[in-house]
């Protein structure tokens, strides 16, 4: 989980080092848009367009969808955070659970060591 | 209820980590104080089994608990109050080392779940491992399970509120 955060986090800090894909998502921020729509308002080629939000996605930032023939983007940041809410409630439903497990497994070393280990299974 | 001497340590809480590790699988890792025979035997014996499943914030019990351990064998869990129920085959059977068994609550194609158990040192490294048939069943049973807890934390706290 830490690692997992750590190495989003890294490409999150990558994609946001540069100010035209920072422009986009503050763009994405207020509404979705197609790749054409974007490299249009950023005066920018199709394909350098493309390169940027790729590497937006790629960070998690942003989302993209093709309908027909258009690719619409738009912010993935709040997906990103329901997925990290979700394995952190996972990890506190097996936390509870492993909790209990201790306790089962110190009674069974306790009646160990009560019967002297006369068997092992 | 704990008589530990004075000399010995109190024990401290081994973490546990989650960990998606790509788009199908999820990764759960806990150490646990005991050799690898015990804690395969609270996995494995279901009188064991039901002590420590459903976490005790969990308004459910086990209504029945069975496991028939062996390649081919089935489980099956059923709860109360609802009569829900999980069940599945194991597919691997390694005493005190591994198991692996299918989750078929869902229908097929539902998901498969490994769980290896490294002893060292008298300490054991549980490793457990989820592979999900596609990126979106992963993510349902993510949500569906966050939901199911928050459910029942809320529970938790309305039962808390009638107390106070």
């Amino acid at each position: 989980m830490v690692q997992y955060a750590q190495t989003r986090f890294d490409a999150s800090f990558a994609a946001l080092s540069d100010p035209t894909r920072r422009g986009v998502l503050e763009h994405l921020g207020r509404a979705d848009a197609s790749i054409t729509d974007l490299a249009h308002k950023f005066r920018m080629t199709l394909t350098g367009m493309k390169k940027h939000v790729g590497v937006l996605e790629q960070a998690g930032l942003v989302t993209t969808k093709k309908v027909g023939r258009v690719r619409t983007c738009k912010l993935g940041l709040r997906r990103l955070e329901e997925e990290a809410a979700w394995i952190e409630r996972y990890r506190q439903l097996w936390d509870a659970r492993f909790d209990q497990l201790d306790r089962v497994v110190d009674e069974l070393k306790r009646k160990e060591k009560i019967n002297g280990r006369k068997k092992s299974e | 209820m704990d008589a530990r001497k004075v000399s010995e340590p109190m024990p401290t809480k081994n973490r546990t980590t989650v960990e998606r590790k790509s788009e199908r699988e999820l990764v759960v890792t806990r150490t646990f104080n005991a050799p690898a025979r015990l804690v395969f035997q609270a996995w494995t014996k279901p009188e064991l089994f039901k002590q420590w499943w459903l976490p005790k914030s969990m308004d459910m019990a086990l209504r029945s608990c069975q496991m028939d351990v062996r390649v081919g064998g089935k489980y099956r869990l059923e709860f109360e109050p609802d009569g829900m129920a999980f069940f599945g085959t194991y597919r691997e059977v390694a005493p005190h080392s591994r198991l692996v068994w299918t989750n078929e609550e869902g229908g097929e194609g539902g998901p498969v779940t490994t769980v290896t158990f490294e002893e060292k040192g008298g300490k054991t490294l549980l490793v457990m491992h989820e592979l999900h048939s596609s990126k979106e069943a992963l993510d349902a049973a993510g949500t569906g399970a966050a939901d199911a807890m928050v459910e029942t934390f809320g529970q938790l706290d309305e039962l808390l509120l009638t107390l106070s």
